[in-house]
């Protein structure tokens, strides 16, 4: 993976002394509390509804294991022994006094980290796919670029105050698992008809108030250009994206609001000014950077395992989890496994200090030392020996770190909610238990396959709610928490934005609104049918008509409808 | 104007002034005086140094262009292209910043120079503040007009918060790969 040069560590050094001053100026009131927030924001410290949550980036979701040990560490000095992954491949501390802030930046210095630019409006951790070098179905390795556009977009001083925030996936194999169609800017690296490599890019797709998916600004972008177009993109939005109305300040809103094609039109126009110029990639430069994500040493091995196959076929948990946990690798003899923060009783993505050590020590043992964050808010481990996977499932459960539910229904995608965040209309994490508790039994799960079910406590949109199969909207109706569900949502290569069923429900009723929604799929799949393939099928009618046909008893609220 | 930096050094005062269009004050408006806005076309530009509102340059060319101590200053709404034929002959043009985190400025100063090529003065004025200086030197500006309420003194720091930058902008005309040799560092 790449590790900082000196540049790298006098940039990020030099950050911490400017932050440590801010810090020291807001503490003395030299600095009013709206001028700080705007520049704590660019450092990822966000005022939630307890104390300054601290958002640290995890630069296209990779990390090395001392990386994962550092926030072991920063989880038992700083906060309350936990943090929580994120939508966005980051990790974030809920827990966190400002004075000591400047010092936690200190530590994770140390080991090439930082929390730049994962708050406010300026251009973001870029994401990426998590299997991203290993995956079966890859084209081009997109982590290089991935970089290549993080060291870009770092303090780029044109884009420190945009109108909104700003976010960009990359996706480099067939299968796209960086969601890059909801982002600001999606960039597919794909091969043309020549076998030139170049991006597809995407722009103003988008979730929040106002879902959207991306449109094609280029088919196909050389990739020496990547970063002058770009800026070129982000120069127009800079300069007429929306700043009266933050609902209506990202790109999505300018890029349909002019139409794709004039938008293209004004990004070409500021393009010709820096095409070709010094901004452009070199090949010595994509070298340099691709040169630290080469193949790990592996073994040659076959593909698989006599022992292997053996507690294969004895062990049906062994077999669930594999099913489910262990995904295919490009070199034979090993796989990609994935731990899931999934465990029924926890909130999604939480993770305590010993999960953290423990994920490291793993990697060490089975995965030369790396890990990836997904945006699923899970981790996976990218490289273990097929024959090593037994006793890394066994390890795994000690630590509740094997629930065999990647997928499933209760591999809950889930913002924090109004349990933290001082956005939300309604607590998130509460209804992903309730709902992980209903349906805690694994064969019904895995029974029903394939889903994805996000919840989001408010608009933002942060659980991804608008992509889920089964979306989960918190909303505020007079002062109570009600969730609005929506069916038929995709991520991937066929995103989809997901339709509203009716009135919203109590949380109470959420669990029972679940079942009767899977009730209709269980009556109405066919053979091996994805409830997703179900949803497109049959369309959402079937599923409302069910849902609403009798009143759901709610345990103490209710409901805002004559079924409630 | 006041509290300025000017290429990297506290200067304190010039005599550039600054004028800005009164806007309209309804009548029964409560704690001020009703007044009418003043137009573009009519308002009366001073003797002596001064940086106008782009749309009395505009209204009123004809007879500014003949003097030699008048500037232009852009609201962060209007674009750069609109002095592209006059770049050569402005002594100081200005960008206001209404708010430190309206950050349209950035764009229209990077274009006055890169692509209309405007060598002369460039002022940064409105809510300038000292977290601000570094990124908009780097896109152009040579001088900064610090919030009447700031130590212009300690507002000067923020010049050299950083010492290396990754991408090109106006100030480095190349990133930080075109410059420096970064391969000693990679894994053999």
């Amino acid at each position: 993976m790449y590790r900082y040069d000196q540049y790298d560590h006098q940039i990020v050094k030099e950050r911490i002394a400017q932050y440590r001053d801010q810090v020291r100026r807001r503490l003395s009131d030299e600095l009013a509390e709206d001028e700080f927030r705007i520049l704590r924001l660019q450092n990822g410290l966000y005022m939630q509804r307890h104390a300054y949550m601290l958002r640290i980036a995890v630069p296209y979701g990779l990390l090395a294991s001392n990386q994962m040990r550092m926030f072991a560490h920063i989880a038992r000095k700083y906060d309350r022994g936990y943090g929580h992954f994120t939508t966005r491949q980051n990790i974030q501390f809920n827990w966190i006094n400002l004075e000591e802030s400047p010092d936690i930046l200190a530590e994770l210095a140390t080991v090439e980290m930082h929390a730049i630019q994962t708050s406010g409006n300026c251009i973001r951790n870029t994401t990426s796919d998590e299997l991203a070098g290993v995956a079966a179905d890859e084209i081009i390795d997109p982590r290089p670029y991935a970089e290549i556009i993080r060291e870009w977009s770092t303090f780029h001083p044109e884009f420190a105050y945009l109108p909104r925030k700003f976010k960009i996936a990359i996706n480099g194999a067939v299968e796209d698992r960086a969601a890059t169609a909801v982002h600001d800017i999606g960039l597919h690296v794909i091969k043309n008809e020549q076998g030139e490599v170049g991006f597809r890019v995407m722009v103003g797709g988008g979730m929040g108030r106002t879902p959207i998916l991306g449109s094609v600004i280029c088919e196909f972008l050389p990739w020496q250009h990547v970063m002058t177009y770009l800026e070129a993109i982000l120069r127009v939005y800079n300069q007429y994206g929306r700043r009266d109305n933050i609902y209506k300040a990202r790109i999505k809103i300018l890029v349909k609001a002019i139409g794709i094609d004039e938008y293209r039109r004004q990004v070409e126009q500021e393009w010709q000014d820096i095409k070709d110029g010094p901004g452009t990639l070199t090949q010595e430069e994509l070298n340099r950077v691709a040169a630290y994500f080469t193949m790990p040493a592996y073994e040659t091995l076959p593909p698989t395992d006599a022992a292997f196959e053996q507690k294969k076929a004895e062990d049906k948990a062994f077999g669930n989890w594999l099913k489910r946990n262990v995904k295919a690798h490009k070199v034979p003899g090993y796989a990609a496994v994935v731990l899931s923060l999934k465990k029924t009783g926890l909130p999604p993505g939480d993770a305590t200090d010993k999960q953290l050590d423990f994920m490291a020590d793993l990697a060490d043992k089975y995965s030369f030392g790396e890990l990836r964050v997904t945006h699923e808010q899970n981790v996976v481990l990218s490289d273990v020996k097929i024959s090593d996977l037994y006793t890394v499932w066994q390890e795994a459960k000690c630590q509740g770190l094997a629930t065999p539910n990647i997928g499933l229904l209760t591999d809950i995608i889930c913002c924090p909610g109004g349990d933290f965040c001082s956005l939300a209309n309604a607590k998130s994490i509460p209804i992903a238990e309730a709902i992980a508790e209903r349906f805690d039994n694994l064969d019904f799960q895995h029974d029903i396959g394939d889903i994805e079910l996000n919840i989001s406590g408010c608009i933002n949109a942060c659980g991804h709610h608008h992509v889920g199969n089964i979306g989960i909207l918190g909303v505020d109706k007079d002062g109570a928490e009600w969730y609005q569900v929506s069916l038929g949502g995709a991520q991937g290569n066929k995103a989809a934005i997901g339709k509203i069923i009716g009135p919203s429900f109590s949380a109470h009723q959420m669990p029972t609104v679940i079942e009767r929604v899977l009730q209709v799929y269980v009556r109405d799949r066919i053979e091996d049918e994805r409830f997703i393939d179900t949803v497109q099928r049959v369309g959402v009618a079937p599923f409302k008509e069910h849902v609403y046909a009798t009143p759901i008893k709610a345990a103490q609220a209710t409901g805002e409808d004559a079924y409630a | 104007m006041r509290n300025l930096i000017k290429d990297k050094a506290v200067v304190g005062e010039d005599d550039w002034t600054l004028l800005r269009l009164k806007a309209e004050i309804p009548e029964g408006t409560e704690g001020a005086e009703p007044q009418a806005a003043d137009k573009p076309e009519t308002v009366a530009v001073p003797a002596g140094k001064v940086i106008v509102p782009l749309a009395v340059w505009q209204a009123q060319k004809s007879t500014l262009q003949s003097r030699n101590d008048v500037g232009v200053w852009f609201a962060s709404d209007e674009r750069p292209e609109a002095l592209k034929d006059d770049v050569a002959n402005l002594p100081i043009i200005a960008v206001d910043f209404p708010k430190f985190a309206d950050g349209r400025g950035y764009s229209i100063a990077y274009n006055l120079r890169a692509r209309h090529g405007y060598t002369g003065e460039l002022r940064a004025v409105g809510d300038v503040l000292r977290d601000q200086l570094f990124y908009m030197q780097r896109v152009g500006f040579n001088s900064f007009a610090v919030r009447a309420d700031r130590d212009v003194n300690d507002a000067l720091k923020g010049l050299s918060d950083f010492s290396e930058t990754y991408q090109q902008s106006w100030d480095r005309k190349n990133p930080l790969f075109r410059r420096v040799d970064r391969q000693a560092a990679a894994p053999k």
